[in-house]
């Protein structure tokens, strides 16, 4: 299900790092010997074999992280991103793998669209990415795409994202058909009529502004009544990019029933409130919007305890002239892969909101189970999946920074703490 | 878990520089809208002589840039221009190079390169201004943006009732109508409550946004409480603006019947304000609208004189400062 360049496969030893793997239960310093990028061993005073050594006092090893939703724009956005540019950015970010959603130009729901993606990704992704494909043709929420045929070609999952499945029987349709697939069913929950010409959060803050709310009950509803759609039919699903305490709230319940469902959260929702968008920055408009205090915390709440069991960035490049006008007319979304760990170290593990495990955790092994992929581990026999993390270094977001073709980033001008120093994925360093 | 924490200082993206700016009521300190109201005075006294014309700005470039239809608004800057002996140029969005599809940056970009002294704006989309003011040099004065902010037809306001009642602190204004959609109420809104008058907005429950009494005002929905207010300030239903099957109000038969203002809903003594244009008939009776306690011609008098105050102000005492907006504070 996760397709990038083959070839080389690297030896290395980190020295002295910190290995922190919450998964497999591993927080020591220790060294850690890569072989033809495999972990080949673990422990204190490793001979580098002649290997490239990488000197890790002070540093943070753990597994790499997993990116379950990012927007490579590839086919028909290539301005924005591509399959190089967007998994070097991942590489970057200390990603070891990234699933890429199919609202492109064509929309991925057929066979052919995503065989040809699959080839690319083979010439030109520097770390694996997954592809998942629509759940309805062209994403219009009218008929089922062939899902058993796109599964069987490689499909990592389904979604609609960027829009809701609206009519209630189709969403059941889907649900049913999940059986035959066994992929994930990725859903963006927002009922269009309640969030029609939304611009923002529905508060306080749009009132003054003057903007159409966006209220958050347009999430909540929609993750309502897929919730019982999916505990009816006993099938699972991931929700996407969950914003409101109401969705929180009604996930956490479901689960307590045994609705097999998992969620995510982007950094922009766990780190800003809709206060932000005073700012008029257009670099601040996301679907869905940045919610309240409250909500904010129902997410860091929901992120600690586990009911949300990833981070997602819902990475959205976008060209330049789209973002340069005023707030109401740009597009929604924001880039994330290059700032994902340092935002999050910076505004949620250092403030002492969620422990550092915990933040690794949801980055990595997490997302992957949510998508049935195996966990990158640090763990003698497994597949080299690191990423090392300088929690200490200090660093600027500026454009030229960026890999990514686009630099809609929300944290533009911010100084964030915690830098990815080296990243390893599928046994070969990208990054570092 | 225990409270999440005001983000740090420095995590704040950067501030824009200060210039003066007139973008929002929010730029400006009740002092500045006192020196304001008062300048505007000065110049009406001056409008009084034979000779209207002052040089004060001679020499100085004012473009006005409209993207919506507007008559009060975009003359009343123009002749305030032409009073101060400003150099003035009216740009509107139909039959200029906007119909070609030219961006809004490239728009500021080409008039910046005239070295404009003001840009004068009014477009239907809430923050232009603000683009227009990062790519050009010039001052930026907001002639309406969407429906986020009017800040001038909210001083013309403030004259108007400073003029009529010798006062605005503690003054009762109920502000009626269709709050969810104006601009001039939010900005009245803010300058109201800056100015210490008490503001009541009233209206049908879909047409008061959800939240706005942060701003610093009251809100009922029974036209019943506009009894108590010394000035009744009465909106514009902006049919325009009534997306097709929105169902905000079920037909304006409806509105009239609850919420128009009517003779016999307006206490004898009670001012009434409109900010133009009219729906006679629907928002406001033409018995009220025609009636001496209305002040309708004088808010548009009152338009031209703040509107060379501000002009005024920009360009020579100042400063109007500009706050940036406190960006990105998690509460």
């Amino acid at each position: 299900m996760l397709y990038g360049k083959n070839g080389r496969k690297d030896d290395l030893v980190v020295c002295g790092a910190r290995v922190l793997d919450p998964v497999e239960g591993v927080d020591a310093v220790l060294d850690v010997r890569v072989d033809k990028g495999v972990i080949a061993c673990i422990g204190e005073g490793l001979d580098a074999n002649g290997h490239r050594v990488v000197e890790g006092a002070g540093l943070v090893l753990a597994p790499a992280f997993v990116d379950p939703h990012v927007h490579l724009r590839v086919p028909g956005g290539e301005d924005e991103e591509t399959i190089a540019s967007g998994t070097e950015a991942a590489a970057a970010g200390g990603y070891c793998a990234i699933l890429a959603m199919p609202n492109t130009d064509p929309v991925v729901d057929s066979a052919a669209v995503l065989g040809s993606l699959i080839e690319d990704a083979k010439t030109q992704a520097q770390v694996p990415v997954g592809f998942l494909a629509a759940i309805t043709r062209g994403q219009d929420g009218a008929e089922l795409t062939e899902m058993a045929e796109l599964a069987d070609q490689g499909a990592a999952g389904f979604t609609d994202d960027g829009r809701p499945v609206v009519a209630p029987a189709l969403m059941r349709r889907a649900l049913q058909y999940h059986g035959i697939t066994g992929r994930r069913l990725a859903l963006h929950c927002e009922e269009p009529t309640l969030s029609k010409g939304g611009q923002m959060h529905e508060s306080a803050v749009s009132a003054e502004l003057g903007f159409t709310g966006y209220p958050s009950v347009a999430e909540s509803l929609m993750v309502e009544r897929d919730l019982s759609l999916a505990a009816y039919e006993e099938a699972p699903l991931h929700l996407l990019h969950l914003s409101a305490r109401e969705s929180v709230d009604a996930l956490r319940a479901a689960q307590a029933k045994g609705v097999q469902a998992t969620a995510e959260v982007t950094p922009h929702h766990l780190c800003l409130t809709d206060d932000a968008v005073r700012s008029l920055d257009s670099n601040v408009k996301m679907n869905p919007p940045l919610r309240s205090a409250d909500d904010r915390a129902a997410l860091v709440e929901g992120l600690r305890d586990g009911t949300i069991g990833s981070v997602a960035t819902d990475h959205a490049p976008h060209a330049r002239h789209e973002k340069e006008v005023p707030f109401e007319a740009a597009p929604f979304g924001v880039t994330g892969l290059e700032t994902a760990f340092g935002a999050l170290y910076t505004h949620l593990v250092d403030p002492g909101l969620i422990p550092l495990e915990t933040l690794l955790e949801r980055m990595s092994a997490g997302p992957a189970r949510a998508y049935g992929l195996e966990p990158p581990r640090v763990a003698a026999g497994a597949q080299a999946n690191l990423v090392l993390l300088d929690t200490e270094a200090a660093w600027r977001v500026e454009e030229k920074g960026f890999r990514s073709r686009s630099a809609n980033s929300w944290l533009l001008g911010q100084t964030l703490r915690g830098q990815v120093r080296l990243t390893v994925a599928a046994g070969k360093v990208v990054h570092g | 878990m225990g409270e999440i924490h005001v983000m740090r200082e420095g995590y704040l993206p950067p501030k824009q520089p200060p210039r003066r700016h007139l973008i929002s009521i929010g730029d400006l300190e009740r002092e500045d809208v006192e020196r304001l109201l008062a300048t505007a005075k000065s110049f009406s006294r001056s409008l009084e002589r034979e000779v209207k014309k002052l040089p004060t700005l001679r020499g100085r470039t004012v473009v006005n840039v409209f993207y919506e239809s507007s008559t009060r608004t975009s003359s009343s800057f123009e002749l305030a221009a032409k009073r101060l002996s400003a150099d003035t140029m009216s740009i509107k969005a139909a039959g200029s190079s906007v119909d070609k599809g030219e961006s809004l940056k490239d728009t500021a970009l080409t008039l910046g390169a005239y070295d404009p002294d003001v840009i004068v704006i009014r477009h239907p989309q809430i923050g232009a201004p603000e683009l227009v003011a990062r790519y050009t040099d010039a001052h930026v004065v907001n002639a309406g943006d969407g429906k986020h902010q009017h800040p001038t037809q909210a001083l013309l306001d403030l004259y108007t009732i400073q003029d009529e009642l010798g006062r605005i602190e503690g003054v009762h204004v109920a502000i009626v109508g269709d709050v969810l959609h104006s601009r001039v109420a939010r900005s009245n809104v803010q300058a109201l409550a800056l100015m210490g008058a008490k503001v009541t907005l009233v209206g049908p429950p879909p047409l008061i946004p959800r939240g706005i009494e942060a701003m610093g005002c009251e809100v009922s929905h029974e036209i019943g409480a506009i009894a108590d207010a010394d000035v009744v300030y009465v909106l514009r239903m902006q049919r325009e603006r009534m997306a097709e099957g929105a169902n905000y109000v079920p037909s304006l038969r409806e509105y009239t019947e609850r919420w128009g203002v009517t003779p016999e809903r307006v206490r004898p003594g009670q001012k009434v304000m409109h900010p133009g244009p009219m729906n006679r008939g629907v928002e406001i009776d033409p018995r009220v609208a025609d009636a001496s306690e209305a002040l309708i011609e004088a808010q548009v008098r009152a338009g031209l004189v703040v509107r060379m105050a501000v002009l005024y102000d920009l360009l020579t005492t100042g400063p109007v400062p500009v706050e940036a907006p406190e960006p990105l504070e998690v509460a």
